[in-house]
């Protein structure tokens, strides 16, 4: 018997479903025309469907005591597709299921507890019900597939359901799949690559053929899928570290490991240079790079991209970005113990007209929003607070939305580094394995087209937060008691990826058959390479598994041994009693054949400024202000849990509001301690489009100055990189990616500030036909995320962005140049040209250090930085955060007149464009209290120049020379920062204090 | 009896027990975290506890409705077990997932034949929000509010707005002085207007205040419920979260002596055994 329970929103309950599509609809989303969009309505519906021997009375029961919230809404029993409510005629009747063998975590969670009030049902499903008019066939198929559904994880089904049983029979015959590559022929090899999805390159096709042409026979069908995933970019970053020919305006270079030389190469000098007083701990080799705290502690970081994923599906994608990470955390040393999450987002603009999108490219709304609430619903459900983030909107993000998903950890000392041992049992611990995220690792190295919605949908993991967060407490606990040798995540590639890593040195033997399932039917190589989420790998020795498994099962979470590390150096992979692979781990980790790639990089001619037709600073301002990039993003913010943990010490929104930007987050990561962690990111692309050697360096530069500007000291900050980039086959596209890992490693040495992790994400372009029929690519800006991991001593000397008393003064700190290349003013006023920011580093080191004294000494009561949209948007920020006022002159602030060119300096306005609105590096504005003047004049020098006071009037005054050229009140800059992105209403509703 | 143990019940999904056992700790209470296993296998492990806390987080990932499972596990199991802890004089709070897990197991409201009358159900706004508000104590006997007037606390859920079926209800509770806490307007700092007195637990449950000083749309603003012994309180805002001065979201605009609101909730139950 199978029952449908449809659950309804009583009257006169807010329908929240309903009206959340009939919102999206009416910004047009669907891109209805006015006829369809007025005639629109929806109702919606959620329920169960429940099998089994069951009578009424008892399902009818369930539904009153468990299903329903009898307060708030109503319910119907009936057989499916006998529910008297559906109305075919009236319209469009749409029900949405998750896909068999899709995560189903309300329905399994449902089941257990129907259990306990005596009923038995053998099977569960959910489902939601619209019940839409209004639309025409067409139009209602486009609302299903763009806003109630999501095809890659859930079935749409019009009319009423038809269904007769949820359960699939669905059984795995066991057949051993050989392919035969050793009589291919190269073009056999393509078809083969592309036939099994393995994203080779034809050279390491014929090293895999050469080499089992040696071993006398074909390889199986797993072993090429362990191969292809080890060798893909996304695990072993062999374009970056591979080796690279590159030439730029100063030559030739030739790197036999670009990171290694560069990057890396700048933190072991760093490391060399510090000696004995040697922060970091472990860089570039563990899942997360991990640095000292206390005499107790360290701290673990890492920042991951999970791009190709979000862009098939949101939600999906973001969602088991944010759960990887985490798991990236968990699978450092021994383990550490996740303590707040960093979330940075590239988009196309929200606004977009959908016939302006490319085909196959999801609205970028739609976008924003399921990425949004991917990371929500995962951190906020792990317990792990968002604590700092930022969102980068441009055209070019269109078909390539970027998320990057980062991880702050902690972890005792004595835990820091992990080994496994001979004959230690491989363990599984966590979530089954299912069909999700297949081909993932590969997926990510591939570019995306307009069908990727559709051959890769199997790459879409969806992730269930709270079976992660019981692995976390589960492992922290076992690691606590000693019961393993090492550990580590499941992530690309699953299995294969974990197994393969651990037991690199050792050898590994693997019972595939042993691996619990979600369901049945899966092949030997997808239990392998499956990525289904919520998985760590343990080497558990076999004196210690019963007291570990024991331990697992006393807080519900499944532990199996999957296998044993034996001392053999080759992974062999068994199911049942077959041998279905056999390979040499030497040829699995060192055989992929090295090849040169080729680079070049020739800096573009520097052109003037183009002149802004027209010019009134205080609008520049205001645009500004309201463009995306600078835009409030309360609405993002205000959805996470940034406080959960207790540890939270500066928050996301700052000042007397609580709605004003803060530069970075600081937190306690112990409870009993005033030490502090700063986390803070850099990031502008369009820096980029200029030069990605001054990109990446004031990126580096942005982040250090956002974790001095809240009280972290500049000496003990360590940074990560995330270079998502396009083809990197071509190369002026890799010639600009080594160009910005030159500055990396010039900037890093400079500053002292030791990257300790990284990650890479290539090949991000998308490609489409256009209408013309004519073969259309887009590909991302030159994309680098630099996060910074700071620290404070004392976080109660640490210090936020608002204005805090009036009649204080403000300083400008720093050297402002004429630099507005790629800056806002530029892109508000569509201008072209123009120096695009440098780094000094020797001044900006000397800075940095002055601004951290100043705030030890109490000097300082409110600082904050100087980035998009320069000095104005700082002041206006500083003022709306503390909802006071002020008084702003000018003149004391000069510059250096030789970086601009004769057409620039021939504008009028042109100094006040620069005062205002260039974006040169390392300055920040401060607020200093009267009595503190001269110690702070006298401790700063040339490096400060006075501008004005803070006010009680609510007005943001600017002067040139005696004159007032911007003057707007803290309203109208609230206003025009805050109403963009407010994307819930917040402030059209509200009744604001 | 001078130093009372407190059990704070973890479950799967729960993930603010640290800080609440370090709350606890903090005001002179020895907490422990216990798993929900646990005290279903052996309920007699009760007896060595004077307060039970069910903390913050996500039981059971809020599948079907926030609370709702381990609710239902706690109404099947241990119902009489939890009946005769509080009783015995002793304490429960429920905060945030902890105050919706109470409100669906029939320990702060009774269940009729249709289910329960009251409960806390999505955010107005549809979101979840984490958001600072003002808060004013109703007329009541609960004891954990005892000498609290206003407070300034975060909340941050998707699920807490509290909904009745009819106004007889907000009535009826009003009435058992259960209306133990409301989201309120301020003047300055946590200051609370003196007409805001009346409004929480007031006779009309639909005049609310507009989002955000009612962060979910509750009725009758409300933010916190007691039982009819004043024993047992569920609330939705996290007093965890503010037991430093430091988290208080402008401290850095603050004297140093500012009023630490949340950890007079946790001194107050403290305090009562000692």
């Amino acid at each position: 018997m199978l029952w449908q329970i449809t659950v309804y929103p009583a009257d006169p309950q807010h329908d929240r479903l309903a009206h959340q599509v009939a919102n999206s609809v009416r910004l047009g989303v669907l891109g209805l025309n006015d006829q369809s969009m007025s005639g629109f309505q929806i109702a919606s519906a959620h329920g169960f469907l429940l099998q089994g021997d069951l009578d009424l009375a008892t399902v009818k029961k369930i539904a009153t005591k468990l299903l329903t919230e009898s307060a708030v809404e109503r319910f119907e029993v009936s057989r499916v597709g006998d529910s008297s409510e559906e109305n075919v005629e009236a319209g469009h009747l749409v029900y949405v299921l998750p896909k068999p063998g899709v995560t189903d975590a309300q329905a399994d969670s449902a089941l257990a507890a129907i259990q306990l009030l005596g009923a038995t049902p053998s099977a569960a499903r959910t489902f939601r019900r619209f019940q839409v008019t209004g639309l025409t066939n067409e139009e209602a198929q486009l609302l299903a597939s763009r806003l109630l559904a999501n095809e890659s994880i859930e079935q749409v089904v019009f009319g009423p359901l038809q269904i007769k049983q949820l359960e699939i029979d669905n059984r795995y015959e066991f057949a051993l799949t050989r392919v035969a590559l050793r009589e291919a022929g190269d073009d056999q090899l393509r078809e083969i690559n592309q036939a099994f999805q393995l994203s080779l390159n034809l050279v390491e096709m014929q090293t895999i053929q050469a080499h089992f042409r040696q071993l006398d026979r074909d390889p199986t069908d797993i072993e090429l899928e362990t191969i292809a995933q080890t060798w893909s970019e996304h695990c072993s970053h062999k374009t970056l570290a591979g080796r690279i020919d590159y030439c730029d305006e100063h030559g030739e270079r030739h790197f036999n490991n670009m990171l290694k030389e560069t990057i890396f190469a700048a933190t072991q000098n760093i490391r060399k240079q510090l000696g004995e007083r040697d922060w970091c701990v472990s860089v570039f080799k563990d899942n997360a790079g991990v640095i000292k705290f206390d005499d107790q502690l360290n701290l673990t970081f890492k920042v991951e991209t999970h791009n190709r994923p979000t862009a098939i599906e949101p939600y999906g994608g973001a969602n088991t970005g944010i759960g990887g990470v985490i798991r990236d955390t968990l699978g450092t040393g021994m383990g550490a113990k996740p303590l707040c999450n960093t979330d940075v987002f590239c988009f196309g603009d929200p606004n977009t007209q959908t016939r302006d999108l490319p085909p196959g490219v999801m609205h970028p709304r739609r976008i924003m929003q399921g990425v949004v609430s991917g990371v929500r619903d995962y951190g906020n459900r792990m317990g792990i607070p968002t604590i700092n983030g930022a969102v980068f909107f441009d055209q070019r993000y269109l078909g390539n939305p970027l998320v990057f998903c980062g991880n702050v950890g902690m972890i005792p000392q004595e835990h820091s580094f992990k080994q496994p041992q001979h004959n230690d049992l491989i363990v599984s611990v966590g979530g089954r394995t299912g069909r999700d995220g297949i081909r993932g690792a590969t997926f990510s190295s591939a570019e995306l087209t307009e069908s990727s919605e559709q051959t890769s949908s199997g790459a879409v993991q969806i992730g269930n937060p709270i079976i992660e967060k019981i692995v976390v407490d589960v492992v922290l606990e076992a690691r606590d008691r000693g019961l393993y040798h090492a550990i580590t995540d499941c992530g690309a590639g699953g299995f294969s990826s974990a197994v393969g890593e651990m037991g690199e040195e050792i050898g590994a033997e693997v019972w595939l058959d042993k691996a619990p399932l979600k369901y049945q039917g899966l092949s030997y190589t997808e239990i392998w390479i499956s990525e289904a989420q919520e998985r760590m790998v343990c080497s558990v020795p076999e004196s210690h598994w019963e007291e570990f498994r024991d331990l697992c099962m006393s807080e519900g979470v499944e532990a199996t041994v999957i296998g044993r590390f034996v001392p053999t150096g080759r992974l062999q992979l068994k199911y049942h009693d077959n041998i279905v692979g056999d390979l040499d781990l030497e040829f699995l980790h060192q055989g992929r054949p090295a090849t040169i790639r080729q680079a070049e990089y020739a800096p573009s001619a520097s052109l003037p400024l183009s002149t802004p037709s027209c010019f009134l600073p205080g609008e520049s301002l205001l645009s500004i202000l309201s463009s995306l990039n600078v835009a409030s993003k309360h609405w993002i913010i205000r959805q996470y849990d940034h406080e959960v943990l207790g540890r939270s010490v500066i928050k996301p929104l700052v000042g007397s509001r609580n709605d004003g930007p803060s530069d970075a987050a600081v937190i306690r990561p112990r409870l009993d301690s005033q030490r502090g962690a700063v986390i803070a990111c850099g990031m502008n692309p369009y820096f980029g489009d200029f030069d990605t050697y001054h990109m990446a360096a004031s990126s580096i530069n942005e982040a250090i100055r956002n974790c001095v500007a809240v009280g972290a000291d500049p000496s003990r900050i360590a940074i990560l990189d995330n270079f998502c980039w396009g083809f990197t086959d071509r190369p002026t596209t890799l010639g600009s990616l080594v160009r910005a890992a030159l500055a990396c490693r010039d900037i890093a040495e400079a500053y002292g500030t030791p990257f300790i992790s990284g990650k890479d994400s290539l090949n991000n372009e998308f490609s489409y036909l256009d209408s013309s029929g004519k073969r259309q690519t887009i590909s991302i800006p030159a994309t680098l995320l630099i996060s910074a991991l700071g620290q404070v001593a004392d976080v109660n000397q640490c210090v936020t962005m608002d204005f805090k008393q009036a009649g204080s003064l403000i300083y400008q700190l720093g050297q402002t140049h004429a630099e507005l290349g790629g800056s806002h003013f530029s892109l508000v006023h569509q201008l072209t040209g123009g120096q695009v920011p440098q780094v000094d580093a020797g001044s900006s080191k000397a800075l940095f250090a002055a601004v951290h004294q100043a705030i030890i000494f109490g000097w300082i009561k409110a600082c904050h930085d100087l980035s998009e949209g320069g000095l104005s948007v700082a002041l206006a920020e500083m003022s709306l955060a503390g909802d006071l006022g002020c008084e702003v002159e000018l003149d004391s602030i000069t510059f250096d007149r030789m970086r601009a060119c004769d057409v620039e300096r021939a504008q009028p306005e042109y100094k006040t464009i620069v005062q205002l609105f260039s974006e040169s590096n390392s300055r920040f504005v401060v607020e200093v209290a009267t009595e503190h003047q001269s110690l702070f004049e006298q401790h700063f020098g040339d490096l400060c120049q006075a501008i004005g006071r803070v006010q009680t009037i609510p007005r943001v005054t600017i002067t040139s020379q005696g004159n007032p050229i911007i003057d707007l009140t803290i309203e109208q800059i609230r206003h025009a920062w805050q109403r963009p992105l407010d994307l819930g209403g917040e402030y059209q509703n509200g009744d604001l204090q | 009896m001078s130093v009372p143990n407190v059990m704070v019940l973890r479950a799967p999904g729960t993930n603010c027990d640290e800080e609440t056992a370090f709350a606890f700790e903090q005001a002179g209470g020895r907490a422990e975290r216990i798993h929900i296993n646990r005290l279903l296998e052996q309920p007699r492990v009760l007896e060595a506890f004077q307060i039970v806390c069910i903390p913050g987080g996500f039981s059971y990932g809020d599948d079907i409705a926030a609370g709702r499972i381990l609710a239902n596990q706690l109404m099947a199991k241990i119902a009489d077990s939890l009946r005769a802890f509080r009783d015995a004089g002793k304490l429960i709070l429920g905060i945030c997932n902890g105050f919706q897990v109470l409100i669906k197991s029939g320990l702060l409201i009774d269940e009729g034949e249709q289910g329960f009358d009251a409960t806390l159900t999505w955010n107005l706004s549809g979101r979840y929000e984490d958001r600072w508000v003002h808060l004013q104590t109703g007329d009541t006997s609960c004891v954990f509010l005892k000498d609290i007037e206003g407070m300034y606390l975060p909340i941050a859920h998707a699920e807490g707005r509290f909904a009745i079926r009819n106004r007889e209800v907000f009535t009826d509770l009003a009435d058992k002085g259960q209306l133990a806490l409301c989201y309120a307007r301020a003047t300055a700092e946590s200051d609370v207007e003196a007409s805001d007195k009346k409004r929480c637990g007031s006779r009309d449950p639909n005049s609310i205040y507009k989002f955000p000083t009612n962060p979910n749309g509750s009725t009758g603003n409300v933010a916190g419920l007691c039982d009819v012994t004043g024993r047992v309180f569920g609330m939705m805002p996290h007093p965890e979260r503010f037991i430093e001065r430091t988290q208080h979201p402008h401290w850095t605009r603050l004297d140093h002596d500012v009023s630490i609101d949340g950890r007079k909730i946790f001194e107050n139950a403290v305090r009562l055994f000692h």
